[in-house]
């Protein structure tokens, strides 16, 4: 496969007279306005901070939204001790380089009783590790306004987001009764308790984080790069060897040229096979891909509307 | 990957494509069940957009015959709307094409999600108007249409639809076509907003001139509606316009650097360039344009900079930077056409809160001129716009601000009115005249044996009525206090921990909102031993430091003018 990795920053240079500047800057444009607005009217935003691709994008949006000052709020990991250990210790070294205070929050309680998506199923499990954990941590410390990552283009439910999306006092999402949003005029008004999820990245594609990750450098986790992994092989399913996993009697993991799609947690993320190592592979494929990201996520499809039913209780 | 290898893959010729692509922002609108979801379905599943699992969960399903795809459940994404067969809020949707990029918002038609559709058509360069070809222009296709050319939506795509449930006969879509172009022309007219329009022939099940031509209607040599699409002007053209710039934070990382924040809304600005500062009428030149990629000469809407001043100037969140020789005008009443969408009618003379660029600030409805019925097009005398009515009307603003008219700068004429009881969003509105400053400052003419109005008042004391809490050493309490009363205000101590308001729990939040209500700052105050004084009003609050007097004094009026209670901040000191 030829390709030329190396894209010239005068691509996407900002500077010259009124030239149409590129989707991506456009895109660039109208996340950075999201992200200062709430800086500016909300007392105490936190960005949840996922370690995936679209967390590393927004992580760099708010970098330049604030620059040259810092981040003006903290990051915000909810981990299920389920995470990838590649995830935690590049998680960590982000927030170093970044300069951001990290938070992470974990469900101790259900984590020791042995919350896994084996022994529960895994929309139990989620509710306890993932959204238990975030409504508990996001009322711990106060926060009225909390950045997401999710993308409308993710998945069907998510295609009905506002970029603000009021959550009532108890974190819940009511898709049927949602503020207008016109222009980019976003309301801002809360009373105690309630709170906004705030998703930056809303009009974003898969597609388009892709392009701006390999454009403007950004770092990701290895996962997302095709190599020699162990993988237990369960027909179409690759299942990681990480934590968490029981193994069949009998059952052995094979060395398999994978990579990840998206990130989750290691039981629940499927990798697909893929020689894609590079950014501009990873682009190349993403091309030619016939089904979802969300494809290869086993929580997306334990039923019709899924999704929309985690959102609802509170789910990002 | 097969066809990839054989053909050797370049990522730059392709990220070059990309590059080369604009954007179109389209949305759809139409009455209920006119085939906008279908049609949206359809053109992404023709234009390959939706992946093979998407596809997959939707066999089966729906309102279709065996063997044909619904395809408006693509989009119809919520339980709720599967299970009613009808959308309820926008989904928004993405393609592209080898031309361009596009962004969709599917809007609902019914008439109880109207503010869902004009959410969707607000940020719309383009709308697709479904018609229904067995039932012809309906009161919602007048509405949406209505609702689209007001929202600034200058290009109007008629779809009419079913074209396979009326044998695809054209008298039928000339029929409508003939009855739609007219009254599409008076809306404009009545909007002020040039509208162009296009009548496409479709079938969304079939998918009949939809992403291709079709052969069923031969009388038709029109284009299909995806090449209307791809050939319409690019995103609307903001860099003509002249520079607007609306501070949405001050950035101050330290001292040596102080630079403000914002999203270019139109026009163009160099290093060099003369601003003025608005409302203040301030001017400065501009030294540099700041991001984290570098420094610019030039930069251009919409890109997000920080602009850097050749001199102090107080600057601040809400202010609007503008080229000086072409500034908007700071205006204290403005005239403009409302969409209500709150099921609580519009109430004149309530207190609103206007959301305009990066500002908020407390407004009331001074007169409805009329409501506009939109299904005779005539201006009708009304006391009230209720739920999805639409009306012109004057609008008194407690602070000066600088706004063009909607039809010059969609970005700087543009409003939503917040109820700062409910915290609803209850219209949208767009400017449509603006009266200079002074013409408004004029107090109303009292009657000299009436009652005394809150207008009255507030001229008066500097503020309005309302309940402010504060908690902290009872030192920092009576600095407050008397800070405001140095400043004309009227404050009203009421001490949580008095013993009538221990004894019966409802009582001190009765006194306060008595006290509001007569235009009183009804101080709620509870004391303690910190070295933090915590203030709140109307659902904003803060937490200051006490050690600095003057600096705590500050921001407690810098809370109460943000909340709108403190009206003018020369006023307040600030
Ligand atoms: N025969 C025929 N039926 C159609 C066509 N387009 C849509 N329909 C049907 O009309 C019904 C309504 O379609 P939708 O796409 O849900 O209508 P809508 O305009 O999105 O409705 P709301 O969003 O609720 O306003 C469905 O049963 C569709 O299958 C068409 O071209 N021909
Ligand atoms: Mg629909």
């Amino acid at each position: 496969m030829a390709v030329s990795a190396t894209v010239s920053k005068s691509a996407l240079s900002l500077d010259g007279a009124p030239r149409r500047l590129t989707h991506l800057r456009l895109l660039e444009a109208e996340s950075i306005h999201i992200l200062r607005e709430v800086a500016a009217e909300f007392e105490r935003p936190v960005m949840l901070y996922s370690v995936g691709k679209d967390s590393s994008v927004m992580l760099r949006l708010a970098q330049k939204a604030f620059y040259p000052g810092p981040i003006p709020f903290p990051l915000l990991h909810v981990d299920t001790g389920f995470k990838f250990a590649e995830m935690l210790a590049f998680r960590d070294a982000m927030a170093r380089e970044v300069g951001a205070q990290l938070l992470v929050w974990r469900n101790e309680a259900a984590i020791a009783a042995g919350a896994n998506p084996i022994a529960l199923d895994t929309r139990r499990c989620c509710g306890l590790l993932k959204t238990q954990a975030l409504l508990d941590a996001l009322r711990h410390y106060n926060f009225d306004a909390a950045f997401g990552g999710a993308r409308r283009d993710e998945e069907k439910s998510r295609a009905k987001e506002r970029i603000y999306s009021f959550r009532d006092s108890a974190g819940q999402w009511d898709p049927k009764n949602q503020r207008p949003e016109l222009w980019n005029l976003y309301n801002a008004r809360i009373h105690p308790g309630e709170s906004i999820r705030v998703f930056p990245l809303s009009n974003w594609t898969e597609m388009d984080v892709w392009q701006y990750i390999h454009e403007e450098n950004i770092p990701v986790v290895d996962l997302y790069f095709a190599k020699e992994r162990p993988m237990y092989v369960r027909g179409d399913a690759l299942i990681p060897t990480e934590q968490g996993f029981v193994a069949l009697p009998g059952e052995q993991p094979e060395n398999v040229k994978c990579r990840l799609r998206s990130l989750g947690c290691s039981p629940c993320t499927g990798a697909i096979r893929s020689d894609a190592a590079t950014l501009p592979e990873i682009i190349a494929e993403l091309i030619a891909f016939r089904s979802s990201e969300r494809a290869n996520r086993i929580i997306d499809h334990d039923r019709e509307g899924s999704m929309e039913i985690k959102k609802r209780e509170g789910y990002f | 990957m097969a066809a990839l290898t054989s053909n050797p893959f370049s990522i730059g010729e392709f990220l070059g494509r990309e590059r080369q692509k604009d954007l179109l922002r389209f949305s759809t609108a139409g009455s209920v069940d006119d085939g906008k979801s279908t049609l949206i379905g359809r053109l992404l599943y023709d234009t390959q957009s939706v992946y093979e699992d998407q596809v997959r969960s939707i066999q089966g399903k729906g309102t279709t015959a065996p063997g044909q795809i619904d395809f408006a459940l693509l989009t119809d994404g919520l339980r709720a709307e599967r299970e009613q067969g009808i959308t309820i809020d926008v989904a928004y949707r993405y393609f592209s094409t080898a031309r361009r990029k596009f962004i969709i918002a599917d809007t609902p038609g019914h008439e109880q999600y109207t503010r869902n559709m004009a959410t969707g058509a607000s940020t719309a360069d383009a709308a697709v108007v479904l018609v229904d070809a067995g039932k012809g222009i309906l009161i919602q296709s007048r509405r949406h249409a209505y609702i689209a050319s007001l929202l600034g939506v200058r290009h109007l795509l008629v779809a009419v639809n079913k074209m396979d449930l009326v044998g695809y006969r054209e008298e039928v879509f000339r029929a409508i076509e003939s009855e739609f172009a007219p009254l599409l022309r008076r809306i404009a007219e009545d909007t002020g907003n040039p509208v162009e329009m296009a009548f496409i022939p479709v079938s969304a099940l079939a998918g009949d001139n939809v992403a291709r031509r079709s052969n069923a209607m031969p009388w038709y040599n029109g284009p299909a509606l995806l090449e209307v699409l791809e050939s319409l002007p690019a995103s609307e053209d903001r860099h003509a316009a002249p520079f607007r710039f609306p501070v949405q934070r001050v950035v101050r990382p330290h001292r040596s650097f102080r630079g403000f924040a914002g999203q270019i809304a139109s026009g163009t600005v160099a290093k060099g360039s003369q601003i003025v500062v608005l409302p203040s009428g301030k001017t400065a030149a501009v030294t540099r344009i700041v991001t984290w990629d570098g420094d610019l000469d030039h930069a251009t809407a919409p890109l997000s900079v920080t602009l850097m001043l050749d001199r102090e100037l107080d600057v601040s969140r809400g202010d609007l930077i503008a080229a000086v020789d072409a500034p908007p005008v700071a205006a204290r009443r403005v005239q403009a056409a409302l969409v209500w969408m709150d099921q609580r009618p519009l109430q004149r003379n309530r207190r609103y809160l206007v959301k305009h660029t990066s500002q908020t600030a407390p407004a009331r409805v001074a007169a409805l001129a009329y409501r506009t019925n939109v299904g005779t097009l005539e201006r009708e005398v009304a006391s009230t716009l209720e739920l999805n009515e639409i009306g012109l009307v004057h609008l008194d603003l407690l602070r000066p601000m600088a706004v063009d008219r909607y039809a010059d700068n969609r970005a700087t004429g543009a409003f939503i009115l917040i109820d700062p009881e409910s915290n609803a969003t209850v219209a949208a509105g767009m400017v449509t005249a603006t009266s200079p400053l002074d013409a408004a400052d004029l107090p109303a003419q009292a009657d000299p044996w009436g009652r005394v109005t809150a207008a009255e008042r507030e001229a008066r004391w500097g503020h309005r009525g309302a309940v402010v809490e504060l908690n902290g050493p009872a030192e920092a309490i009576d600095a407050v206090e008397r800070s405001l009363f140095s400043i004309g205000a009227v404050p009203v101590r009421l001490e949580k921990d008095e013993e009538a308001f221990l004894l019966h729990p409802g009582l001190l939040p009765a006194v306060a909102a008595a006290h509001a209500q007569a235009g009183l700052l009804a101080l709620v105050t509870a004391s303690n031993e910190e070295t933090r004084l915590q203030a709140r009003a109307e659902g904003r609050g803060i937490a200051t430091e006490t050690a600095e007097p003057a600096h705590m004094v500050a921001a407690v009026h810098r809370l109460l003018y943000e909340a709108g209670i403190l009206i003018s901040a020369e006023r307040a000191g600030l």
